[in-house]
């Protein structure tokens, strides 16, 4: 911290280290898993394990799987702990920061699959706050992690949030 | 084909894997992700948010292509593990984004065996962007 601004808000305080509700995504779609994976290779054809159900079926997977960036919570209404004002920092006059993303680290387990829906809980761990070249900078680093409906790990992220 | 851990070696490289970026790859990735975020989209608010150049892309779609590079050099018989990167530098419309990354270690772990790369992502004027790491799981 420094000069005694700070971007961190009692909402934060209270949050940290303790995970927050959970939420589940809709039900992964070959469509979803398709259209994605045309987004992230393009201008080239992805991979036929994310689009073609003849050719997955004859690799070790047995049929479709998502690339393991999917994100099955990008069109889901509940958008998440993350996205309330409170918990992204705010401004010492109450107005809102400016985010973006810093980072992250995935480690993963089960891959997504069609008709997958994902449970996700998460939590704030901390953060430091610098001047920086877009002035007064707030870093969070959150933990958030995903579980298929077996219960099987899908996905633990670590990330970093920039708030100026 | 799948690439082999037997046949891999420390100092290895990752094929090179690029992409140029612009509003056709950072307007799909929008839709895909619902990442409507007005600097993505408008160059004055790619300036309002500290970038003179304009309109900038999506951190996550740079890691997308650190995995769908991953994915394109083991196969869909080999299983990405972890990757993880920091966001050091904005792309730029029109930049031309290059994973890069060099085999470190490979262990066998977990019943997996195990290859360990050091990752990044250059642009064209040779700027490494995005440095990282990736853990791969390899027949």
């Amino acid at each position: 911290m420094s000069g005694g601004v700070t971007y961190v808000t009692d909402t934060m305080r209270e949050a940290q280290g303790k995970w927050g509700e959970k939420r589940t995504s809709p039900p992964i779609t070959e469509t979803d898993i398709r259209r994605w994976s045309i987004a992230t290779f393009y201008p080239e054809k992805p991979p036929r394990i994310y689009w073609d159900p003849e050719y997955a079926a004859t690799t070790r997977w047995g049929g479709i799987i998502a690339p393991p960036d999917f994100n099955p919570f990008a069109w889901s209404f509940d958008r998440g702990p993350s996205a309330r004002l409170s918990m992204r920092g705010q401004r010492p006059d109450g107005s809102a920061v400016t985010g973006m993303n810093g980072g992250q680290t995935d480690t993963y387990g089960a891959p997504m699959r069609p008709g997958d829906a994902i449970t996700e809980r998460s939590r704030l761990i901390g953060w430091w706050e610098q001047e920086g070249r877009l002035g007064h900078t707030l870093f969070a680093r959150s933990e958030i992690e995903w579980r298929n409906q077996n219960d099987e790990h899908v996905r633990t992220r670590l990330s970093i949030g920039v708030r100026f | 084909m799948s690439l082999r851990f037997k046949d891999i070696e420390v100092g290895d490289r990752l094929p090179d894997w690029s992409r140029k970026t612009s509003f056709p790859e950072w307007n799909r990735y929008a839709a895909v992700n619902h990442e409507f975020v007005p600097f993505h989209m408008d160059d004055e608010a790619g300036r309002a948010a500290g970038n003179p150049k304009g309109a900038f892309g999506m951190g996550n779609l740079r890691y997308a292509y650190i995995v769908n590079a991953l994915h394109d050099w083991i196969g869909d018989e080999g299983i990405v593990r972890e990757a993880g990167c920091q966001h050091r530098v904005l792309n730029c419309k029109d930049d031309v984004l290059t994973v890069v990354g060099e085999v470190t270690e490979k262990v066998i772990e977990d019943g997996e065996q195990r290859v360990r790369l050091e990752i990044n992502v250059v642009n064209q004027d040779g700027v490494p962007t995005c440095p990282g790491h990736a853990v791969v799981v390899l027949p």
